[in-house]
Parts: structure tokens; C-alpha cells; sequence
């Protein structure tokens, strides 16, 4: 009995001829994709430049391993509370939505300043992208993600105000939903980010 | 920083007599332009009906408008640089300066394959797809206009560096350490990354709409293996379209970093690594290649098959040749580069997939052949595009395997023997395609016919005119002469330099008939008026709507059950039925959007290359702006009522009725 | 079954039925990350034995959240999104994995 949550959207209106936010996620998603290959590249380029340091700091000399887990740990509940608020959006709950959103937000805002903490005290320290190409590739590998996690911040605080103008029209849950795509994939990304830069960067 | 950031007067090449004439001469044309339209009251009609238009006929004719813009431009360098070296023979310098040279050989690549070649397909299948699979429009029609204005947007910032600053120096690939700030301090490879970048984004989402498309917006019944097969070539072409360019998207960023902001990835210095750029290009520049050429593919099957009366020969296995040519150009990018010095290995593998993917392009041959087999060919123009492409690409194809031998590329990389093999793939290949399809369609978009004639002089300046031209390079590599060379001095070379000069000017004839061509059709277009929609009796939907098709395509939805569905309606007796009555159609509305976004967006890439920071800002600013009024206006479509789909299909089918006896 | 036949007035178990789903991929993301960086936080196994551990558990992972919060299954409707999503991996494995061969490759005769 579980339930796809992205699928329904693609049965509902089936009497209208235009099926457009099927259509939307479907095209959406394919965005999405386009994304993932523009993510590996920058992950092939990391795996190619990770050890020219050029003299400089590797990665085994900075990162924190407890700060990458407190980051992690923000963006994977933010996952679900987004979740829950996808769920209470659909089931036409929009306070309850509401309040999530506002968690999921307030949850990525931690992820985005730690980021920027890091990336701060990293160049205060005379590590910056600049110094050597691991570097390069790292603070852009890094960066993008937390470009993208940005941009899904500043998305989904116009959801919330869209929802709080004119409620859970159709057209705002197809929205959320493309932005739960989004949200989670982000998440998968930074799954790939942990794994690849910090816990093999420190083994 | 100043308000212009490095833009000042000094940034206008006064010196250089050649781009003041070319600019003066393009100012003129422009203003005799606007002159005309605003004689004809034609401004109106130009912003509703086509500049904020969101139909896929009205965008792919624009496209392939701009192809053809593109195509004189490119072609001057072509001609210029091949008059360059029939004059800088035996010592002597010509009468292109080094530096100026090398920028019109970057912008002849540059625009040839992203801003000629990608549009002229993305027009063809803009308008001919959505036809064929019984669509009313695309998925997303307004992000289809938006696609359009940022290609012609990435197309407007590489001619501004024609008079404002300069092109890129490096080669149309670009490559690192040359395109670094520290040898290339001037605002070309910027003007070459922003181009690219634009264009390249508008391109991803292209190939994004087109693929949710098919999948999504096919006629009742159709099934994937009942597609026509050029929208299935296209499809191939879309997949690889959202596969390959986010990786230019990545290299180009990766660039950007490097130049803008000091970062390290393609430097000489800081531990950079200048092979993962070119790594990357050609992940992306390989499956580019393929991207051009499918399509064609396509457009050569139907052709063949229409002008045969024939069912194509092989649908599946050309389908799935198709499949399988994309996913193994995904793999055989290092060709580009043998000569790096990867290991053996690499070399091997790269070469052996090289060479199997001769296979499936020879399973199509082939498939084209027995067609053609016992068929009843007529020789059209496209027929005789068609033809003139098999024998000319299979010469391409086998100079190719013979470049996939990693030994055989160590001797002839970079020599004039690959700039003749990769034209004569490309020429012989896509080009040709493209002007089959542009003459099988043109009917269909326009409302009449070509004039053969012209087109048939055309076609043989174009055939012999190639011959003439890259032949003789491949001897000219042959004896050892590179690419890319601004003036010779080796008496063996100069009669071959020569010929290859001579050839360019036949072209310069095939492509003046052209013009000419299109402009008799044009005047005489009542003689060739094509009422059924039907002029060559062919197989699918696009060829069941009238000529040009309606707004709405189709005024009810084909029912499907045939790949070549339209043969099938006609042998059926289904085809010109009148119905009693209509449902309404739901259609969207035009809109400004698309063209306000890209201006914002062209606009934040000129104040990059230029560093002017608070135009920058203000243009991607002002795109997000608009972006969210379209987003949150609910004034996006409409209704088109029965009783004026009655009265238009009527009027159609009395003209099909009339024209049929 | 599905949610969408029974909007707006959803009933009370279909929301159950999808929080549980979310819990369950959530729970199994929380362990999936412990893992690994307990394994390099602690240095508890030898390097190679860490190595895929966290190699594992990061494919797993991503499985996980590619089936609970991304919804990705063999049905119907969902069958293109996965099916654009094992291409796009098909040509991920052949970029990434043929360009770090290449550039490992040339940086050994470069030594």
C-alpha cells in the first residue's frame, strides 16, 4: 500500500486533454537529469585534481568531519520535513504544510551557513580557491551544491507565500512537487559530496 | 572600477579595414531592413505574430531563418580564410593579419556548428515534429520561444565581437593554457564562453521540451515504435542534447572560474590539469557531432521513402541503430586527442568503439539502399541532397575509420587530412540533410513549392563545389601541411591551396542559387501553390494538414495505428474527412516573456565579458523579474471555438477538394 | 492506493500511509549515514575494508532515497522517470569512470 506521492498528479484530470502537470513534473524531472550530468562532471574533475595541491593543504588537513555531520544531518531531516509538507499540501492541509515549509526552511538556511562558515574560515585561513586546484575543485564541487540548495531556498520561500496568498490551488501543488524533486535530489547530491570529498578526502 | 568596466571607445577595431567595411555593410542591410518593414507597417505583425510567438512552425521557421543568417557569416570566414591562403603562398603574408585570421577560423568553427548547424535541426524538428507525432504544440510551448531567443541571444554577442573588442584566438575548441587569462588577456574567449553558455543553456531546454514531447504528447494510439523516424532520429538527438551539454555548461563554468576569478583547474600553474578540459569539451563535442547528423539521418529516410513511395526499409533496425550510435558516442570522445599520450590502453579502447560505431551508420546505409531497391525513385532536390550525401558521407565515414587507427591519427592529427574528414561528415552529412529537409518541408511551412531548377544548381555547386575544396586537403595533409596555418611556403602545397580555393567559390555560387532560388519561388509562388498539403503523396501526419498548417495543428486528434499513419488514412479512405461538428482547442497564448528573459540574460553575458558589474546584476535580475510574472499571471491560454475551426477547416478541405481534381 | 481520487477530503489513512513511508526511507538514511562516518571517525576497520564501507553504504543510500522520497518505481506512470534516471546513471558510470581512467592513465606516464 505505499504510496507515490509524484504519481498522482499524473492521473488526475485525465477528462482535460492536456495533462499539464504531468507534463511539468515529467519536464522537470528531465531538468533534473540534466543537472545529475552536470554535477558528475564537476565530481570527474574533483577525482582528477583532488590530489594537486600544489603544495598546499590536502583534504585531510581541513575538514571537520563533526561539522559535515551536523551539515548532513540538517539538509536529511530538512528532506523530510519537506516530505510531510508535500503530504499535508496534497491532503489540502495548509497550515500544516505551512509549518513544515517554514521547518524545511529554516533547516536549509543551517545547511547554507554552515557552508558559508566553512568556506569563510577556509580563506580567512589562506585556503581559498585560488591556492591550488584541489581547492578549485573543491570550493566549486561544494559551492555548487550549495548554489543550488540556495536557489531552492529562495523557491520555496515564494511557495510559502504563494500558499499563504491563494492556498493549495493545482497549480501550487504541482509547484511543490517540482520543488520536492528538487529538494531531494539535492539531497542525493550531497549523499554523493559527503561521501566522495569529506569521508574519502580524510581516509 | 569604471562604469563600462574595460569597455571604452578604444575597443572599436577602427584600424582593421576589412570589419569596418563588413560593419558598414551590415548597418546598411539593417537599417534597409527596418526601413522596409516600417514602409510595410510590419512591426506589428513582427512582435505578435513571430517575435512573441510560442508556435513551434512559427519558432523552427525563425530558426532556420537564423541558420541561414549564420550560414553567410560563417561562409565569409570560410571563403575569407581559403582566399588567405591562396594568397599567402611562397612566403608571402596575404592580407589577413595573424591575429585576425585566427579569430575568423575560432568564429568560422564556433558559428558554423553552434549557431548554423544546431539551429537549422533545431528549426527542422521544431517544425516538424510536433506535426508528426499528431501534437497540437510542444510540451512546453513558451519555453520552446525562450529556447530560441537564447540562442539568438548567444548569435547576437559573437557578431557584436565582430565590431566591439575581439573573437576568440584559440581554435573553436578553446583550449587551455591558451584560452587562460594569462595568454589570452582579451575579451575574445570571454565573448566565445558567454556565446556558448547562453546558447548552450537554451539548447539543454530544447532538448528537455522536446523529449517530455514525444513521451507525453503523442496522438491517441501512436506508439513509441510507431514514431515517425525522423522524430525518432530527433529524439535520439534530444536524449543526447540533455546528456552531453551540461557538461559544456561545466567545462565553460569551470573556464569562467579560471579566467574571472583566479581559480586553478586548467592552469599551467597551481597544480591545474589543462587535459580535463579538453576531456570534458569532447565528452560533450563527440556526442555533439552525432546531434547534428541523426536528424539528418532522419530527414534522408523519409525522403527516400516518400520519393520511392516505398515503406523504409528496416524501421526497427534503424530505430535501434539510431539508439545505439547515441550511446556509443558516448563513448569514443578520446578520438578527439589520441595524441595526448594516455596510455595504450586508452588509446585502444577509444579506437576499437571508433571504429564499431561504423557499424550501425552502415546498417542505415544500407537500410537506404534497400529502399531504394526496386523503388520508383523520383530525383527531387531532396532526393538529389539524399543522394549526394551517400556517396559523400561514406567517403567521410571511411577517412574517419581511418583516423580511429590511434598509429594513423599520430601521423595526421591536427593536418588539413582531419579539417577534410570532419567536413566531409559534417557537410556531407548534416549540411545536406538539412537541405533536403529544407526542401522537402518548405511546402509545408510556407504554403508552396521550391523552384526546382534552382534548386537542382544549387545542389551540383554544392556537390562539386565540395569536392573541389576538401579533396585536396586530404592531399595537403597527406603532404603534411596543419590546420590553421596563416600564410605557407612550400611550392608542393600551393597548386592544391589553390583548388581548394577555387572549390569555396563553387559553393559561393550554390549558396548565392540559394538565395536566388528562394527568392523566384517566392515571386512565382502562385504557380506552385500546394492546396492538398500533400505535394510529394507522403507517408505521415505532418503531410494530413494543410499547407502551411493551421494554428492548432489538427482540428481533432488523428487516431494512430500505422507507422506510416497518413498512407494508411489515405488507403483507408480516412484522410480530408468533414466533421459534423468541433470540440474547442485549447491553445496557449504568445507571449513577450520569452524574448524579456533572453535580452536580460544577453545582456548579464555582454556586461560579463566587458566586467561591467551593475548590468550584470540588473539583467539576470530583470530576467528572474519577468520570469516570476509569467509565472504568476493566469492569462496564459485560450479557446478556439468550433465554429471557427468549422469555418477554417471547411475553407481547407474545399481548396483540397478543388486542387485534388 | 492512490491520493488522488479522494481530494480534497483525503481520508486520515492515506496520509498515515505516506508519513509511514517517509519515516521508514528517513530511518534508513539516518543508519546509512551513521555508518559511514563512524567507520572513518573511529578508524574501527582497515583502510580498504572502510573504504567500501562507505562506497556501500553510499550507493544504498542513494537507493533508498531514490525509492522513498523520489518515488522512483516500475509502474505505469512512473516508468519513464526511471527510466531517464538508469540512462542518465549509464552515462555518468561512462563519462566520469572513462575520464578518471584517461587522466589517471596520462598522469602515470607524465611520473
Amino acid at each position: 500500500m505505499s504510496t507515490a506521492i509524484s504519481r498522482d498528479l499524473y492521473v488526475e484530470q485525465a477528462d482535460e486533454h492536456h495533462d499539464t502537470s504531468g507534463n511539468t513534473l515529467l519536464g522537470f524531472w528531465l531538468y533534473l537529469m540534466t543537472d545529475c550530468i552536470l554535477f558528475a562532471s564537476v565530481f570527474a574533475t574533483y577525482a582528477v585534481l583532488f590530489m594537486n595541491t600544489d603544495g598546499g593543504v590536502s583534504g585531510k588537513d581541513i575538514f571537520e568531519l563533526n561539522f559535515v555531520l551536523i551539515e548532513t544531518a540538517a539538509l536529511l531531516v530538512s528532506s523530510i520535513t519537506f516530505g510531510l509538507a508535500l503530504i499535508y499540501a496534497k491532503h489540502q492541509k495548509r497550515s500544516a504544510a505551512l509549518v513544515w515549509l517554514m521547518v524545511t526552511f529554516v533547516l536549509g538556511c543551517v545547511f547554507i551557513s554552515m557552508e558559508v562558515y566553512e568556506f569563510h574560515h577556509l580563506i580567512e585561513a589562506g585556503h581559498g580557491p585560488q591556492r591550488s586546484a584541489f581547492l578549485s575543485s573543491f570550493f566549486a564541487l561544494v559551492g555548487l551544491h550549495g548554489l543550488h540548495v540556495t536557489a531552492g531556498l529562495i523557491w520555496m520561500a515564494i511557495m510559502m507565500f504563494e500558499v499563504g496568498k491563494t492556498g493549495l490551488t493545482k497549480r501550487s501543488i504541482t509547484r511543490l512537487s517540482c520543488l520536492s524533486l528538487f529538494w531531494h535530489f539535492l539531497d542525493i547530491v550531497w549523499v554523493c559530496v559527503f561521501t566522495v570529498v569529506y569521508l574519502l578526502g580524510v581516509l | 572600477m569604471s562604469f563600462l568596466g574595460k569597455l571604452t571607445l578604444e575597443s572599436v577595431p577602427y584600424q582593421e579595414p576589412i570589419i569596418m567595411v563588413t560593419l558598414a555593410v551590415v548597418a546598411i542591410i539593417g537599417i534597409m531592413l527596418v526601413g522596409l518593414i516600417t514602409k510595410y507597417k510590419k512591426w506589428g505583425v513582427l512582435w505578435n505574430d513571430w517575435i512573441t510567438s510560442v508556435d513551434h512552425k512559427r519558432l523552427g521557421i525563425m530558426y532556420i531563418v537564423l541558420a541561414f543568417v549564420m550560414l553567410v557569416r560563417g561562409f565569409s570566414d570560410a571563403i575569407m580564410m581559403r582566399t588567405q591562403q591562396a594568397l599567402a603562398v611562397n612566403g608571402a603574408a596575404g592580407y589577413l593579419p595573424p591575429e585576425h585570421y585566427d579569430q575568423i577560423f575560432t568564429a568560422h568553427g564556433v558559428i558554423m556548428i553552434i549557431f548554423m548547424a544546431m539551429p537549422f535541426m533545431i528549426g527542422l524538428m521544431n517544425l516538424v515534429v510536433p506535426l508528426q507525432i499528431g501534437a497540437r504544440d510542444v510540451a512546453f510551448p513558451f519555453l520552446n520561444n525562450l529556447s530560441f531567443w537564447l540562442t539568438t541571444g548567444g548569435a547576437i554577442l559573437i557578431n557584436i565581437s565582430l565590431g566591439l573588442g575581439e573573437f576568440a584566438k584559440t581554435g573553436w575548441v578553446a583550449y587551455p593554457p591558451l584560452s587562460e587569462l594569462s595568454f589570452s588577456p582579451g575579451v575574445g574567449v570571454d565573448y566565445y564562453i558567454w556565446a556558448l553558455q547562453i546558447s548552450g543553456i537554451g539548447t539543454t531546454l530544447t532538448g528537455v521540451n522536446f523529449i517530455a514531447t514525444v513521451l507525453k504528447m503523442r496522438a491517441p494510439g501512436m506508439k513509441l515504435m510507431q514514431m515517425p523516424i525522423f522524430t525518432w532520429t530527433c529524439t535520439w538527438a534530444n536524449i543526447l542534447i540533455v546528456a552531453s551539454f551540461p557538461i559544456l555548461t561545466a567545462v565553460l563554468g569551470m573556464l569562467t572560474l579560471d579566467r574571472y576569478m583566479g581559480f586553478h583547474f586548467f592552469t599551467n600553474d597551481g597544480g591545474g590539469n589543462a587535459m580535463m578540459y579538453i576531456n570534458l569539451f569532447w565528452a560533450w563535442g563527440h556526442p555533439e557531432v552525432y546531434i547534428l547528423v541523426l536528424p539528418a539521418f532522419g530527414i534522408f529516410s523519409e525522403v527516400i521513402s516518400t520519393f520511392t513511395s516505398k515503406r523504409l526499409f528496416g524501421y526497427k533496425s534503424m530505430v535501434w541503430a539510431s539508439g545505439a550510435i547515441s550511446v556509443l558516442g558516448f563513448i569514443v570522445w578520446l578520438h578527439h586527442f589520441f595524441t595526448m599520450g594516455s596510455s595504450a590502453n586508452v588509446n585502444a579502447f577509444f579506437g576499437v568503439m571508433t571504429m564499431v560505431i561504423a557499424v550501425p551508420t552502415g546498417v542505415k546505409l544500407f537500410n537506404w539502399l534497400f529502399t531504394i531497391y526496386r523503388g520508383r525513385l523520383k530525383f527531387t532536390v531532396p532526393v538529389l541532397w539524399t543522394l549526394g550525401f551517400m556517396t559523400t558521407f561514406t567517403i567521410g565515414g571511411m577517412t574517419g575509420v581511418l583516423l580511429a587507427l590511434p598509429g594513423a591519427d599520430y601521423v595526421l592529427h591536427n593536418s588539413l587530412f582531419l579539417i577534410a574528414h570532419f567536413h566531409n561528415t559534417i557537410i556531407g552529412g548534416a549540411v545536406f540533410g538539412y537541405f533536403a529537409g529544407f526542401a522537402y518541408w518548405f511546402p509545408k511551412a510556407m504554403g508552396f513549392k521550391l523552384n526546382e531548377r534552382l534548386g537542382k544548381a544549387a545542389f551540383w555547386c554544392w556537390q562539386i563545389g565540395f569536392y573541389v575544396t576538401f579533396m585536396p586537403l586530404y592531399v595537403l595533409g597527406f603532404l603534411g601541411m596543419t590546420r590553421r596555418i596563416n600564410h605557407t611556403d612550400n611550392p608542393d602545397w600551393n597548386i592544391w591551396i589553390y583548388l581548394a580555393a577555387v572549390g569555396a567559390f563553387i559553393i559561393f555560387v550554390g549558396i548565392i542559387l540559394q538565395f536566388v532560388q528562394l527568392y523566384v519561388s517566392f515571386r512565382d509562388r502562385e504557380q506552385n501553390l500546394d492546396t492538398t498539403g500533400d505535394p510529394w503523396n507522403g507517408h505521415t501526419l505532418e503531410w494530413s494538414t494543410s499547407s502551411p498548417p493551421q494554428f492548432y495543428n489538427f482540428a481533432k486528434d488523428p487516431q494512430v495505428s500505422d507507422i506510416d499513419c497518413f498512407t494508411d488514412m489515405k488507403e483507408k479512405g480516412e484522410a480530408y474527412q468533414r466533421y459534423e461538428s468541433y470540440q474547442p482547442i485549447h491553445m496557449p497564448k504568445n507571449t513577450a516573456s520569452g524574448i524579456l528573459m533572453a535580452l536580460g540574460i544577453t545582456a548579464a553575458g555582454f556586461a560579463a565579458i566587458w566586467h561591467i558589474l551593475w548590468l550584470a546584476i540588473a539583467g539576470m535580475l530583470g530576467a528572474f523579474v519577468v520570469f516570476l510574472f509569467r509565472a504568476y499571471s493566469n492569462d496564459h491560454d485560450y479557446y478556439v471555438q468550433p465554429d471557427e475551426i468549422a469555418r477554417i477547416e471547411n475553407a481547407h478541405l474545399d481548396k483540397v477538394a478543388r486542387g485534388r481534381i | 492506493m492512490n491520493l488522488a481520487h479522494t481530494t480534497p477530503g483525503n481520508t486520515s489513512e492515506s496520509l498515515i500511509a505516506s508519513v509511514k513511508s517517509y519515516l521508514v526511507g528517513f530511518l534508513l538514511s539516518v543508519i546509512l549515514t551513521g555508518i559511514p562516518f563512524w567507520a572513518v571517525m573511529t578508524h574501527h576497520f582497515d583502510k580498504p575494508i572502510t573504504l567500501g564501507i562507505v562506497l556501500v553504504t553510499a550507493i544504498v543510500q542513494i537507493v533508498v532515497h531514490l525509492k522513498y522520497f523520489l518515488h522512483l518505481d516500475f509502474s505505469k506512470e512512473g516508468r519513464l522517470n526511471t527510466f531517464s534516471f538508469l540512462f542518465t546513471t549509464l552515462i555518468i558510470v561512462m563519462v566520469v569512470g572513462l575520464s578518471v581512467w584517461i587522466i589517471y592513465a596520462a598522469n602515470d606516464l607524465m611520473m
